[in-house]
């Protein structure tokens, strides 16, 4: 077994070294081990299980849990599809489908000759510039039958990645509306500067007076966040910012993380004064790979200009430093206290609680955890103060939103507007015609029908994470509350029961649905999977997994009544369809060998 | 029993119950001798909150018993009509997510899984089975692991870990595909160092982790479910000590 591991230990003592021989590392440290291997081998495994004194099985545990990591070979180009269901609408699976054709290989498995393997992924944050794919963790968007088919060639060519055109990679901004913090000129330190001339106490009461209030979506006030933090006892202090920007349709902290970085560690940072950290974190999901260099330069120069580091800006004992974390592929991280479960290098899977990451975060110390967007307005009101910023917006949602416009639309992109503004002000601006529904928030959201769109994003009627998907009259919301149900599938973490199962069973009924063999019966059934998932599950994805399909039966009903051929009794399975394997058996296919549709629905 | 001077009561379906500072809702339920269906807990281990058939309404909130902390004059209602009927469903949910055959189970009798559903009056399975493939591995000589019954509860992987401390067993996946592991290259129980002798060979709620050679040693209609519900029957921890 040790002549087995040698070869896996010439390229993980380095990335083991680095990283300390820490157990809490372990997500990086597979993530890196798997950017040199190509996937996760057995023996990499064993050897890291020697090394960290871990059990493999707690390894295999972890790694298994990351839908971006891999313990099987995988293509030596491994190309995944983002499957939201704006890279639907823009015809995501025709280009899957016709890539699979001209590579010769079969949706979610490797070709033969292990060239190439081709599967669907989740969201991956392009929807303003989709369809997008990810060919081994690196983004290419604005998929064309031209573009797949160049890929194509480069595939079987067996160019390497760095040298394909650099256009494939270019992700654009695509800003379209500015508003105090997209138009803020921000310049790195000045906030920072003008809040150490404060006391953290100051500090904390301008945030306060701010009003301003976390932009993850839950709205949770952030100086109490920060004074919760503040007051409690623990050896070290942590600022978290939550950049697992997982939600389907979001993809406003990517623009932030790549124009706007600065701005973003400096709340941190600001943050950091105020809570007494000496450390913080970047969770950046696996799909943002691509930002890394970038955010370490910023990172590099931040240091350089002493705005993070040791005395910062000549502030002596105010030492902090920030540190970026990986994500793999799973939404679920997403919330906090299963996004701290995976900085610790564990499953991410959400805790108990209380106690709250305020009081028992990271390494259970005290932790703040916001989003990237509630960092960047920190540092906006460390620059302006808070009276100035409260009177943004309305009484209650203070400052602006940025809204991540996608979907059925002429200018998809970026939009910020002090909280406030209406639905009907949004698809506007944005050039949507013919509008059917928005999808406020992304799944776990609000679907608001045309009738409700002069409704007003901000806490009290609209809350959102940020996500703005726009579908017009030619689209089947069936299908759309379809493709998020699997979305929830996909990505419920499975340790409670209800979610864990409940999840499929609603994707299984709308499949059903979908395949012309659901009756009103199912939805009662639906109805009651949504009472138990919102009592019974352990965190809010399982609380919001029949959402989408709730207000889509509530206001498209046609849209489900069509998939309806039975308006009475149903049998759960499809009796002729079940014979397929007998009539393949037999090499029989004549109408003798097929039971009359009549016949099942009677 | 409680020692603690500041002993605190909250009220269980209309009982009271004392509870100290570290006891969650269950805990003091048992204590008490009150039954709160459950699974994945056991009163030998800390609380883990997953398989959620122990939820209750907590001052009108509805969590898990068994990691909700009550407080003084909490109203904690479990025994209705209405959560009765939602473990039923999270119990349904558990019998279509894996393969249990009861009638030739060899843990019939002695599942709390089982024992559970006859509490809540389960009469069908409800919702449609998943038939999942699940083989059943018996490389061990003295041990049998049949995951084809296995309900994630992860005592076995908490009982490995915390009291053997071994880490035999883990959980891998995520979410329908979460699945037992066991610690070994091979994915056979042989190839670890686990023992009859481990705490984890005797946690099993169901029957995956199975003793070799004294199947049936117990006739069925002898076993402790069929001589009383489970409701009545204490803890098989509990009746040890």
């Amino acid at each position: 077994m040790l002549s087995h591991m040698h070869k896996h230990a010439e390229y993980l003592d380095p990335i083991l070294s680095r990283y300390q021989y820490n157990a809490h590392h372990l997500l990086q440290i597979l993530r890196e081990a798997q950017e040199y291997y190509g996937y996760i081998h057995a023996d990499a495994i064993d050897y890291m299980a020697q090394q960290l004194q871990l059990a493999r099985s707690q390894i295999e545990g972890v790694a298994s849990f990351y839908s971006l990591l891999y313990l099987q070979p995988q293509g030596e180009y491994r190309v995944l599809f983002s499957d939201n269901i704006t890279d639907r609408m823009l015809g995501n699976m025709q280009l899957m489908e016709s890539m699979c054709k001209e590579l010769w290989v079969e949706a979610g498995k490797v070709s033969e000759d292990g060239l190439v393997s081709i599967n669907t992924t989740s969201c991956t944050g392009m929807c303003d510039q989709g369809p997008a794919i990810l060919v081994n963790n690196i983004v290419i968007n604005q998929l064309t039958k031209e573009r797949v088919s160049a890929i194509c060639e480069l595939i079987r060519e067996h160019i390497p990645l760095s040298d394909w055109p650099p256009e494939f990679f270019a992700i654009e901004d695509h800003i379209c509306k500015k508003d105090i913090l997209l138009d803020s000129n921000f310049k790195a330190g000045s906030a920072l500067a003008k809040s150490l001339r404060h006391s953290a106490l100051e500090t904390l009461q301008e945030i306060k007076t701010s009003k301003l209030r976390g932009r993850g979506g839950a709205g949770f006030s952030t100086a109490s966040k920060w004074e919760f933090c503040r007051s409690a006892t623990g050896e070290q202090h942590y600022v978290v910012c939550n950049a697992d920007e997982g939600e389907p349709g979001t993809f406003k902290d990517r623009v932030l993380l790549t124009s706007y970085a600065d701005m973003v560690f400096e709340g941190m940072t600001i943050c950091a004064h105020v809570i007494g950290a000496k450390k913080g974190f970047l969770y950046l999901r696996g799909e943002y790979r691509y930002l890394l260099d970038h955010l370490q330069a910023v990172l590099h120069h931040r240091r350089q200009q002493s705005q993070l580091g040791n005395n910062i800006l000549g502030h002596a004992g105010f030492n902090f430093d920030i540190e970026i974390h990986l994500g793999a592929g799973a939404y679920i991280c997403g919330e906090e206290s299963a996004l701290i479960e995976s900085l610790e290098g564990k499953r991410g899977t959400p805790r108990n609680r209380p106690p709250f990451p305020v009081t028992s975060g990271y390494l259970n110390q005290p932790t703040v955890v916001n989003n990237v967007e509630t960092f960047a307005c920190a540092s906006l009101i460390g620059l302006h103060g808070g009276a100035w910023y409260a009177n943004i917006g309305t009484d209650t949602s203070a400052g602006t939103k940025i809204l991540s416009v996608s979907g059925d639309c002429v200018r998809p992109g970026l939009y910020e507007y002090p909280f406030g503004v209406t639905v009907a002000q949004v698809l506007a601006d944005c050039g949507a015609q013919n509008t059917q529904a928005v999808q406020i928030s992304g799944p776990s959201g609000i679907c608001v029908a045309a009738n409700e769109f002069d409704r007003r994003i901000g806490f009290d009627d609209l809350p959102t994470a940020g996500a703005f998907m726009v579908f017009d009259y030619s689209r089947d919301m069936f299908e759309v509350a379809r493709n998020f149900v699997h979305f929830f599938k996909h990505e419920s973490c499975g340790f409670c029961t209800p979610c864990r199962v409940g999840t499929s069973l609603l994707a299984n009924m709308m499949d059903k649905l979908a395949q012309g063999h659901g009756s009103p019966y199912d939805f009662a059934e639906i109805e009651k999977l949504n009472v138990l998932l919102l009592s019974t599950s352990h965190c809010g994805l399982g609380h919001s997994a029949c959402n989408p399909v709730l207000d889509t039966i509530a206001k498209f009903r046609p849209a489900y009544d069509k998939q309806l051929i039975h308006k009475e009794f149903i049998p759960a399975f499809d009796l002729d369809y079940d014979l397929s394997q007998a009539r393949q058996m037999t090499g029989r296919d004549d109408a003798g060998a097929h039971l009359e549709r009549t016949n099942v629905s009677k | 029993m409680f020692q603690n001077k500041d002993t605190y009561t909250f009220l269980l379906d209309g009982k009271t119950i004392p509870f100290t500072e570290e006891q969650t809702i269950i805990q003091a339920a048992m204590a008490a001798g009150e039954y709160i269906p459950h699974l994945c807990f056991n009163p030998e281990f800390k609380p883990h909150g997953s398989c959620k058939i122990c939820t209750v309404s907590a001052n009108g909130r509805q969590t898990a018993s068994c990691t909700q902390q009550p407080q003084a004059g909490m109203v904690v209602e479990s025994n209705t009509p209405q959560i009765n009927g939602e473990r039923l469903a999270l119990l349904q949910m558990l019998f279509v997510e894996g393969n249990h055959f009861c009638p030739s189970c060899e843990k019939s009798g002695d599942c709390q899984l089982q024992a559970t559903a006859y509490e809540m009056n389960m009469m069908s399975s409800h919702f449609d089975h998943f038939f999942p493939d699940r083989p059943v591995d018996a490389s061990h000589p003295e041990y049998l692991l049949d995951f084809n019954r296995c309900i994630l509860c992860s005592l076995c992987v908490r009982a490995s870990s915390d009291v053997d401390g071994k880490d035999v067993f883990s959980l891998a996946g995520r979410g329908i595909k979460t699945r037992l592991i066991v610690n070994a290259e091979s994915g056979r129980l042989a190839d670890t160092n686990f023992s009859g002798d481990d705490k984890a060979a005797h946690v099993c709620p169901v029957g995956v982790i199975i003793k070799k050679r004294v199947g049936f040693a117990v006739p069925i209609g002898q076993r402790s479910f069929d001589e009383h519900p489970i409701s009545f029957t204490p803890h098989p921890a509990l009746k040890d000590n």
